[in-house]
């Protein structure tokens, strides 16, 4: 076997419970980012359904004909923020009114002409579904001669941004802050283990080992610690997130991607974190 | 093999831990390096193994310049040297063998000739049988065999020894110093720091003495003097 392995590997075998230690400090650490990041995850979920609504109504002026519309209507669906557009007739508008507004049932069905004009309703793409990009799409669909008025909740619109801006803002904060917390501790579990050996680091450089030498193991069993912490971490946010699910309410889980990434920045911090302790320990003996 | 040249030490906070000391080691010699606690003797091995640079002088240890070296040489000379210290410095997790055979892994010797390299060593200090005890299991005599071992499976041009037997009972000291002489009989240099006269009175062997950081007597260049005057 490689040296730096059997070294790094060694380590484990002979201060067993520092290790196991250290592999714990590091999984809590990183369960508690990944509890913050289920969190952001449904949060973003949620998020992203409610712009789902998110949608602009043309409504067309009386007798437009239906050439002209159906000319206007793969206008619309070229623009590059336009995901679907799709012609309501008066009719069709009358009939989902009546389905939709039960209490009025009576009114609606004595109507002796269809008060309700033919419309267009267009979707965005799920990048353009901001107030920015709405209000241009409306303003450009005012342009067309057959259209009478657009609609799109501006307020609503408005305030979907700011709660996207505000998740964003809270999310970048909290979660820098829980990194930061998660970095500080598994590089103070490192140092301990680096310390923890420093008569040996001394024995080492005392028999001619290179700096390189006495780095490797430690970096390598860093790296591993950060890696099993972050496996143990992703399983213990799989467990809260199976009770979450299960008992208060639907959520989501990490993609294969960002559990990846969770146990890679494990394994990073493992790995800078020896990195940085060994490295100040060699300059200062 | 080994030449300092008006050696100069400062400590950190002050003071001066060497004055103006200057010797010179020849290949194959054996040298004491005498005087009370304090005196300078382990300043003097630090600066041959590269653990401390001079203030200001010239150190030179087998074709190194310990003033002037990068850090990146100082494993390089460490692995001309052998180092023997009063605390064993062994592996406590690792037996005998392992300590010893961890002195040619960070060499990067060829694992293929590591074993039989080992084994030779500790045939000659006299411990094959005890090759996978521990430390903890072994007498301090025993590991400090296990420590001269590991000092000398790189082949070392010149060991030293910082108070070697100053942890030993006297049946032990013997045995040690005995291996010494044997070791330094056999071409390699030694370089020994000891307060115990009386081991410095047993053989004929060169003394260096310190006192206060200078170097007050050196037999290879002094009048020889009164052993029974010595401090």
């Amino acid at each position: 076997m490689n040296l730096v392995v059997r070294e790094a590997l060694l380590a484990f075998k002979r201060a067993p419970l520092l290790s196991a230690l250290s592999v714990t400090t590091i999984a809590f650490s990183l369960f508690v980012l990944g509890l913050f990041g289920l969190v952001a995850v449904n949060l973003q979920n949620a998020l992203r359904s409610v712009a789902e609504r998110v949608e602009i109504v043309a409504y067309l002026l009386p007798g437009t004909p239906i050439e002209a519309t159906a000319i206007g209507l793969k206008d619309i669906e070229a623009f590059p923020e336009v995901q679907t557009a799709m012609y309501v007739s008066e009719e069709e508008a009358l009939s989902r009114a009546r389905a939709e507004l039960v209490e009025f049932r009576d009114v609606l069905r004595e109507l002796e002409r269809n008060p309700l004009p033919a419309s267009i309703e267009v979707k965005l793409k799920p990048t353009f579904r901001d107030a920015a990009h709405v209000t241009a799409v409306a303003e450009r669909l005012r342009s067309f001669g057959f259209v009478d008025d657009v609609r799109f909740g501006r307020d609503w619109v408005e305030k979907l941004d700011r709660l996207r801006q505000l998740a964003a803002a809270v999310g970048i904060a909290v979660g820098a802050a829980f990194a930061a917390v998660a970095i500080i501790i598994i590089g103070t579990t490192i140092r301990m283990a680096v310390l923890q050996r420093s008569r040996e680091i001394a024995i080492m450089r005392l028999v001619g080992a290179t700096d390189g030498f006495i780095r490797r193991p430690f970096l390598l069993q860093g790296a591993i610690k950060g890696l099993l912490g972050g496996l143990v971490a992703v399983g213990l946010s799989f467990a809260a997130y199976a009770l979450i699910d299960r008992y208060l309410i639907q959520a989501a889980f990490f993609t294969r991607e960002q559990a990846a990434a969770i146990v890679g920045f494990g394994a990073l911090i493992g790995l800078l974190g020896s990195a940085t302790s060994v490295g100040r320990h060699l300059k200062r003996v | 093999m080994i030449k300092f040249t008006n050696v100069f030490k400062a400590f950190p906070k002050g003071g001066l831990a060497l004055k103006d000391v200057s010797f010179h080691i020849a290949k194959g010699e054996f040298a004491f390096l005498t005087g009370h606690s304090g005196a300078g003797k382990s300043t003097v091995l630090k600066l041959i193994y590269a653990e401390e640079r001079p203030t200001s002088g010239a150190v030179r240890v087998s074709g190194y310049s310990v003033t002037e070296m990068r850090p990146r040489d100082v494993p390089q000379l460490r692995r001309r040297l052998g180092i023997v210290f009063q605390d064993f410095r062994l592996l406590e997790d690792r037996t005998a063998e392992e300590n010893v055979a961890f002195a040619l892994e960070v060499t990067g010797a060829r694992r293929s000739t590591i074993a039989a390299r080992v084994m030779r060593v500790l045939t000659q200090v006299g411990l094959a049988a005890k090759a996978q005890a521990y430390p903890r299991e072994l007498s301090g005599g025993e590991q400090q065999r296990v420590a001269i071992a590991r000092a000398l499976v790189n082949e070392p041009t010149v060991l030293l020894a910082d108070e070697p037997t100053g942890n030993l009972d006297e049946r032990a000291t013997r045995g040690v110093f005995q291996l010494l002489r044997d070791i330094n009989a056999s071409g390699t240099a030694v370089a020994m720091a000891t307060h115990d006269l009386d081991l410095v009175r047993q053989a004929p062997y060169r003394v260096i003495e310190l006192q206060e950081g200078a170097l007050v007597y050196d037999s290879a260049v002094d009048e020889p003097r009164d052993q029974a005057a010595a401090p």
